[in-house]
């Protein structure tokens, strides 16, 4: 035998015994990480994607106000006087009311014949004197008979309409600008009488912004 | 014999054949490599070059920043500022929309036209919203395109946006990892490395994802110039985009743009990890529900109903 014969014997016994298992067991690592990468890269996200729980959550400190935008006045009714700089005057409900004696049944501005003949009331059942305060009209009164200034007019309304009154308390209810985060800035929130005319209280209806009105594409079949 | 002699001098045929064919390839080859040497027009070394948004140092991220603030100023004449914004530990931002108070009025698409730097003759916005007959959630028959006054009878009106899903298909389906969730539950888009190929686009089931078909057009006058780099800043043709809850208002401390102009208030947005933010009173206390629940998608967008 010479060494070439050997040598080839050497490498078949090798073959058999040796580079068939470390090749197998090659092929299987191989194979078990492509799979697990392929796993990790396409199922894990499924299964994944768990809020971080170590972190605190965060809760900021009210530092900043939330403010009534804009802050509701008592009324005036213009006049067609003129004053000597050429202003419309104007006057405050006190001034014609004291000397009139409320009636409690009006309820449309058409019954009347001086003033706010072209109020329309739209605002369920309620008369004039629900909400304004016959003992000043300067004043509203809430159903208890107790007095509040117009600048508690959310009181009022909250009244009758409680859910909306929750809502808004908890902030679902209502335009609003600002800060969500109100350690760091201030917001300022509508009152009830930014987009609802207490006399005819239902939104009205607005013509649609002409954006994103784009349909999706249509489909081709 | 001699006039075949191969050996004559002049140009035979076959020589000719192998010229013509390969003159042919080379302008065919030229022809096909010229979309290649156009594309590399509008586009600088910088920008070629630039790294993976999440692979980007301090530095670098300033260097993109500043480039991209001369390119806004060359392109556009715009004076505008580019950060990044990064998320507040411990928030994870959740959305609500209260659909019976909800007029249909899309002065949040308009907002978010305005704020997000939309292509003006587009009209295009984040915000898609559907008019559907009361008493139905047929998404198939609802009208994106209505017009007239609205609310109309016997219709609600459910704006569309991007949901922020905790298990967005979208970021599974890129190819190139260009889009993923931020910590505080926010699905971003790197404009600079998308690739435009719009899988995510089709993946969405809410058909949250735009594709910038042209360049951007707006008036320099008219670019909001407090911009994001993950958010509002200009994005270039041919990437896809998104809604991002206002990231560069909201990390900021900040409501979102749709949810100012929004003249109802059928919009809350909050930290859903805070449990005494009006978002989780909104999860707590309403009938609560999100769009294509089985699709499994997770979202962080919610609808809800009055009682």
């Amino acid at each position: 035998m010479n060494i070439k014969d050997r040598s080839v014997i050497f490498l078949s016994i090798v073959k058999s015994s040796v580079i068939i298992p470390i090749a197998a067991a090659g092929i299987l690592i191989a194979t078990t990480s492509l799979a697990y990468w392929i796993y990790q890269r396409s199922f894990v996200p499924f299964h994944g994607h768990e809020a971080q729980s170590e972190v605190a959550p965060y809760i900021p400190a009210k530092t900043h106000e939330v403010h009534l935008h804009p802050s509701p006045e008592t009324p005036s009714v213009s006049t067609d006087l003129k004053n000597f700089k050429g202003q419309t005057v104007e006057l405050s409900c006190a001034n014609c009311h004291s000397t009139k004696t409320p009636n409690r049944d009006l309820r449309e501005g058409a019954d009347l014949k001086d003033f706010h003949q072209d109020l329309t009331v739209a605002h369920g059942n309620l008369s004039c004197l629900s909400c304004h305060d016959s003992e000043n009209y300067d004043n509203l009164h809430l159903a208890d008979g107790t007095s509040i200034p117009f600048s508690d007019t959310k009181l009022l309304c909250a009244q009758c309409h409680g859910p909306q009154h929750r809502d808004y308390e908890h902030g679902s209810h209502g335009g609003m600008t600002g800060y969500w985060d109100l350690s760091r800035g201030p917001r300022v929130r509508n009152t009830c009488t930014v987009c609802h005319d207490p006399h005819a209280p239902a939104y009205p209806q607005v013509l649609p912004a002409p954006f994103g009105a784009r349909e999706p594409a249509p489909e081709h079949h | 014999m001699s006039d075949s002699n191969p050996l004559k001098p002049g140009v035979s045929r076959r020589t000719a054949v192998k010229a013509l064919g390969a003159t042919l390839g080379a302008a065919a080859f030229a022809k096909a490599i010229a979309p290649l040497t156009d594309w590399a027009k509008d586009q600088s070394v910088d920008d070629f070059l630039q790294k993976h948004y999440k692979e980007l140092d301090a530095e670098a991220k300033e260097k993109v920043f500043r480039r991209l603030e001369a390119e806004t100023k060359e392109q556009y004449g715009a004076d505008v500022t580019i950060n990044d914004p990064q998320a507040i530990p411990g928030t994870k931002f959740g959305y609500a929309l209260n659909l019976s108070i909800c007029v249909g009025c899309r002065k949040c698409a308009e907002a978010c036209h305005i704020e997000n730097n939309h292509d003006r003759k587009s009209k295009n916005s984040y915000i898609r919203v559907l008019e559907m007959d009361k008493g139905s959630l047929d998404l198939e028959n609802g009208r994106a395109n209505y017009d007239g006054p609205v609310p109309k009878k016997n219709k609600f009106y459910m704006p569309v946006q991007c949901h922020q899903c905790d298990a967005p298909p979208c970021v599974d389906v890129c190819p190139v990892e260009a889009t993923w969730k931020e910590p505080d539950g926010i699905v971003a888009i790197d404009y600079n490395w998308c690739i435009g190929c719009r899988y995510c686009e089709a993946a969405c089931p809410y058909h949250a994802r735009r594709f910038n078909w042209e360049k951007p057009q707006i008036p320099k006058e008219e670019i909001t110039p407090v911009q994001g780099y993950l958010s509002n800043r200009l994005r270039p043709q041919g990437v896809m985009e998104k809604c991002t809850f206002c990231m560069h208002r909201t990390r900021e401390g900040r409501m979102p743009a749709c949810l100012e102009a929004c003249p109802t208030g059928a919009r809350v947005f909050g930290n859903l990890l805070d449990p005494s933010s009006e978002i989780r009173w909104v999860l707590e206390n309403k009938r609560v529900f999100v769009l294509k629940e089985d699709v499994g998608t997770k979202p962080n967008f919610f609808y809800f109903f009055d009682e």
